[in-house]
């Protein structure tokens, strides 16, 4: 492991940019997953097939090729980013549609009733949606949310293909530079392991905290 | 078709309001389409020139020829990691506690870390103590290692979800540890998985798309190949993306066809694994189907 120690700068800068890549696309793969739901489930036919639409499409492509898309092709009409904001915007994009599919399967869990009651007592769709469904939606969603974090953080490696020094690309580097592979390797996957490890924790005990008891 | 918000019919008011929202919509979706159309035109992404070569059969069957390309690695991927799958999962079920511990340190070790991690390791760690591996063979061993994780994850699930009387039945019959479990259990376990086992080959599918950095010879890396000799990469990496779609659109719903019916018969829960999306995505369509509020 002595390949670790001395680049250890390395891997911690690493670390700390795979942290950030996942932070960062999950706050904002969440804020595009709950208008996804939103729209799936609205009443305006337009909004569900736009939702739909970019539901199935993102769902079924692979991450790679929206990687590829994003970075070497959006440059041909003129959508450059850096490297680093680039696999934000994709990885929010990919992660945002599988955060949509969950939160409206949570949506349909809650009771008929609630929304019933909801608009009988006057509240707009967009008010039923937000103080009385989402809530209660959220809670029955929290596991299925933790593995598409815990998803997350590996798929930011896909960010090595565009050269974003994270975890994966730190240990192809390191791997070129002093030939001793196993230790360059398993020191990013350590790397990884303290990120989904604490993570699947933390979401178990949300999920309990969270729980609705009936 | 009626108006239904979260299972409940709309009043006068509230379907004008529909109406209107439908209207205003729609005309905000017409116009992201034309600025995007646009923006195409605009950078010369639209002329005959730059889609034409995709009516070519030359670049037709070159495109096609990295499909199969693709489906042989995920074929091959598929065919070993189901039975890497199951030795893992029967060990971290078996009675001996040193083969538990085994099982379980290779499931849970593997299913933490980035496939792609795993597949430099292979194109590019190994060449370094002198093993040598085409590409094909790089990204199919990354591939069963990991999915190998992934499957023994949802086997070993799959086998306790079997009632415990079926054990106990076998038991009773005088069968032994090894003829209950192979004559009794693993049988009803395999079907009750397939719809997992479906779902998990659309994320093979897609993950042989990493490949490309390994230089193995897939659509995506085709893809690119055609977009950089016809000079409209746009466009050939979105031909490919669509062939993606279409291959794995489909595999996504027989896995949620399935799943549904599984869990109509069975009552079964749906099987979670931690950092596998696809898996998530087809129990929550199939949660969404079976728990669909009935239409009034």
């Amino acid at each position: 492991m002595r390949v670790v120690l001395d680049n250890l700068s390395l891997y911690r800068d690493g670390l700390l940019t795979t942290i950030a890549l996942t932070l960062l696309s999950f706050t904002a793969a969440f804020v595009i997953g709950m208008i996804i739901a939103a729209f799936r489930v609205s009443p305006i036919p337009p909004l569900r097939a736009v939702a739909t639409a970019y539901v199935e499409v993102v769902r079924n492509t692979p991450l790679a090729v929206l990687f590829v898309l994003f970075f070497f092709g959006f440059t041909k009409v003129g959508i450059r980013y850096s490297a680093f904001t680039s696999a934000i915007i994709v990885l929010s994009a990919y992660t945002g549609a599988f955060i949509g599919e969950t939160v409206r399967s949570g949506i349909n869990t809650v009771a008929v009733g609630q929304a019933e009651a909801a608009r009988a007592l006057g509240l707009t769709f967009p008010q039923v949606l937000r103080l009385v469904i989402l809530p209660q939606a959220l809670r029955s969603v929290v596991a299925p949310l933790g593995n598409l974090f815990i998803a997350l953080t590996k798929n930011s490696s896909l960010a090595s293909i565009i050269s974003v020094l994270e975890l994966t690309e730190v240990a192809d580097r390191v791997t070129t530079a002093s030939a001793q592979p196993v230790a360059a390797f398993l020191g990013a996957g350590i790397g990884y392991l303290l990120l989904t490890l604490p993570a699947g924790v933390a979401f178990g005990v949300l999920e309990r905290r969270v729980a609705i008891k009936r | 078709m009626t108006a239904v918000v979260l299972a409940d019919a709309l009043g006068p008011r509230a379907k004008r309001r529909v109406r209107i929202a439908t209207v205003v919509s729609a005309v905000v979706v017409a116009l992201a389409v034309a600025v995007a159309i646009k923006r195409l035109a605009d950078h010369d992404q639209l002329t005959a020139a730059k889609w034409r070569p995709l009516t070519e059969w030359g670049v037709i069957r070159f495109l096609l020829i990295g499909l199969g390309q693709t489906v042989k690695a995920a074929m091959a991927g598929m065919a070993l990691a189901i039975c890497v799958g199951v030795v893992m999962a029967l060990g971290r079920l078996a009675r001996t506690a040193a083969v538990r511990w085994l099982a379980s340190a290779y499931v849970e070790f593997f299913r933490a870390l980035p496939l792609l991690l795993l597949i430099f390791f292979a194109g590019f760690g190994l060449p370094r103590y002198g093993i040598r591996l085409s590409p094909f063979t790089s990204i199919v061993i990354a591939l069963v290692i990991y999915n190998g994780a992934v499957l023994g994850e949802i086997f070993r699930a799959g086998i306790l979800s079997l009632e415990r009387g079926q054990t106990e039945a076998a038991y009773a019959l005088g069968m032994s540890y090894w003829q209950a479990m192979f004559l009794v259990v693993v049988p009803q376990a395999a079907r009750r998985m397939i719809p997992s086992i479906v779902s998990q080959l659309v994320t093979l599918l897609k993950d042989t798309s990493l490949g490309y950095v390994i230089s193995y010879d897939e659509l995506l890396r085709r893809s690119r190949q055609a977009g950089e000799f016809s000079a409209n990469l746009l466009q050939s990496v979105t031909a490919a993306a669509v062939l993606y779609i279409a291959v794995n659109f489909t595999l996504s719903r027989i896995a949620r066809r399935l799943e549904v019916r599984q869990r109509r018969r069975y009552r079964a829960g749906a099987v979670r694994v931690a950092g596998v999306e696809d898996l998530t995505a087809v129990a929550v369509a199939a949660d969404e189907r079976i728990n669909r509020p009935a239409q009034p």
